[in-house]
């Protein structure tokens, strides 16, 4: 097992494509920190909005590394998945695109072991994508933009809410978003290998598992009642965004945050289970429709 | 019927006269209160202040206020991201007696926690002057404000409750209740990619949306009178 996962990740490391995850990562976070070195107030503008007519707001803490990379997060972690895709999705076409699928399954090894591994390498790949995004979205944003307290905006059914955590107590937080990422791209790796076992080329399950992610991320944020209600629980982009759980910090009765508080713990439970239960389903279809495959290329 | 036009005519005189011995105790009360104010030229003060703001969920700052005569104050919050109340100038009593073009109209009595105060209104002369009105609150035994409330053209009204403790002889208060208007917080849905975890949907009871805005402010100790950098105010 160990010596295919190996090979495995060889594979993954030889080819081009993967390191255009690494550099499309790098390029976007390094644009984003430039563009609010040379006007992050413009942003701070925006979210305080009338706050400002009544409070005096050191915008330029605001602005700091811990939020850097929140923001950062925000938008990265809708495209990172695409990034997923790229290297999962090739791992069953591509072998068979390739014509080397019937060889590899002459050796003795089984097909569910091929799966897994294939699964556990590209589960690998998620996890340096995530540590790389890590580098440059947080520590590159603390080094850059310095630590301050954290501020968080949200939108609460019909309430605005500004959250703000102290610096002191902000870095499990990431730590945690981080892992709980990397179980939510897990879901993605798992949904382009199941695509990947049923196409013959690259391409397909790539842009397939891509569509899927998008539509369901564009349903998944409608903010139509009724799509609320009655869809929305049963998608599981709904649930990628999960993590932000993490910083959304429980209040007294007083309104001030509670130091090391989460406000909805068993939210970010459900939502991890249900993530960990589309691995589950999505792998566990690969594998026996890989078993019943007729292999051909 | 001379006798009754007479006592009529008497009658007058007495409530005009107490109405003018009364004017003037106001304005004898409110010289007093200026006079204690300026007893302080400047001073330091350290304290810490809670927020209550409907959609604010930030912590208690420790904080530093900073106020040197005849008109410099300034707040600041000694770590981290800090929301500073805009209308903290109103902490500086001495704005209320800044300009000395102002009219006082006695306000009579009135209690506030089970004390008696001497009210009195302040009007100012100036048309182009910020405040439109400010109400105060003498407690006419310590010839100290206890309360507030003044209204300006371009940011509403400002409210001060003030607690007295071992500064009372300077007029300087130990703590202080700011309360102020506090405009709605909206963003527009969608914009923040929020994670819905439920609590939105059970939170749907109407909510009381509190437009008014209050910080604590408490203060462990004042340097008064040590002489100020201007420094401080930038």
């Amino acid at each position: 097992m160990w010596s295919l996962l190996q090979i495995e990740l060889y594979k993954i490391s030889r080819r081009p494509r993967t390191y255009i995850a690494f550099a499309a990562i790098m390029a976007i976070v390094l644009i984003f920190q430039f563009a609010f070195k040379a006007d992050g107030q413009s942003y701070m503008n925006l979210m305080l909005q009338n706050v400002q007519d009544n409070f005096e707001i050191d915008r330029s803490k605001a602005i700091n590394g811990y939020f850097m990379c929140y923001i950062i997060l925000n938008t990265l972690l809708v495209q990172v998945p695409i990034l997923v895709a790229l290297i999962a999705g090739d791992a069953i076409s591509g072998e068979a695109n390739m014509g080397t699928l019937r060889l590899l399954l002459t050796k003795p090894v089984s097909r569910t072991k091929i799966i897994l591994v294939k699964f556990i390498a590209s589960f690998i790949f998620t996890i340096v994508l995530l540590i790389w995004m890590a580098i440059f979205a947080l520590l590159v944003s603390m080094f850059v933009f310095g630590i301050d307290d954290m501020l968080i905006f949200r939108v609460k059914g019909d309430e605005s809410q500004i959250m703000q955590i102290t610096k002191d107590d902000v870095l499990w937080r990431y730590i945690a978003a981080f892992a709980y990422a990397a179980v939510a791209l897990t879901v993605i790796a798992a949904m382009a290998i199941l695509m990947s076992v049923f196409a013959e080329n690259s391409i397909g399950p790539i842009v397939a598992t891509v569509c899927i992610v998008i539509f369901f991320t564009i349903v998944s944020n409608l903010n139509v009642p009724i799509i609320d209600k009655n869809v929305k629980p049963y998608l599981f982009t709904s649930y990628l965004v999960g993590w932000k759980g993490f910083f959304y910090i429980n209040a007294n009765a007083d309104g001030q945050p509670i130091k090391g508080s989460i406000e909805n713990w068993p939210a970010i439970r459900n939502s991890l289970c249900i993530l960990i239960g589309h691995i589950i389903i999505m792998l566990g279809i690969a594998v026996a429709a890989f078993n019943k495959k007729d292999i051909l290329s | 019927m001379k006798s009754t036009f007479t006592k009529i005519a008497c009658l007058f005189l007495l409530v005009g006269n107490s109405i003018t011995t009364t004017a003037q105790d106001i304005n004898v009360l409110v010289q007093n209160v200026k006079k204690k104010i300026e007893k302080v030229n400047d001073y330091e003060a350290e304290g810490t202040m809670k927020t209550n703001v409907a959609f604010l969920k930030i912590p208690i700052a420790k904080i530093k206020l900073y106020f040197k005569r005849p008109n410099l104050l300034k707040l600041k919050s000694e770590q981290g991201v800090s929301f500073m109340p805009k209308g903290a100038m109103s902490l500086n009593l001495n704005h209320l007696f800044a300009n000395q073009q102002y009219v006082i109209i006695d306000g009579g009595n009135e209690k506030i926690n089970n004390q008696l105060v001497r009210v009195a209104k302040l009007l100012p002369n100036d048309d182009n002057s910020e405040m439109v009105l400010s109400t105060i609150y003498i407690d006419p035994a310590n010839e100290v404000i206890v309360k507030s409330k003044t209204t300006t053209k371009e940011n509403g009204t400002y409210e001060l409750n003030m607690y007295y403790g071992k500064y009372i002889g300077f007029g300087l208060p130990d703590k202080i209740l700011f309360s102020f208007n506090a405009k709605d917080y909206k963003l527009p849905k969608g914009i923040t990619f929020d994670f819905d975890d439920g609590s939105s949907q059970k939170a749907k009871t109407p909510i009381a949306k509190n437009k008014k805005g209050q910080a604590e402010i408490y203060i462990k100790r004042y340097l008064i009178n040590k002489g100020l950098s201007e420094k401080n105010f930038q």
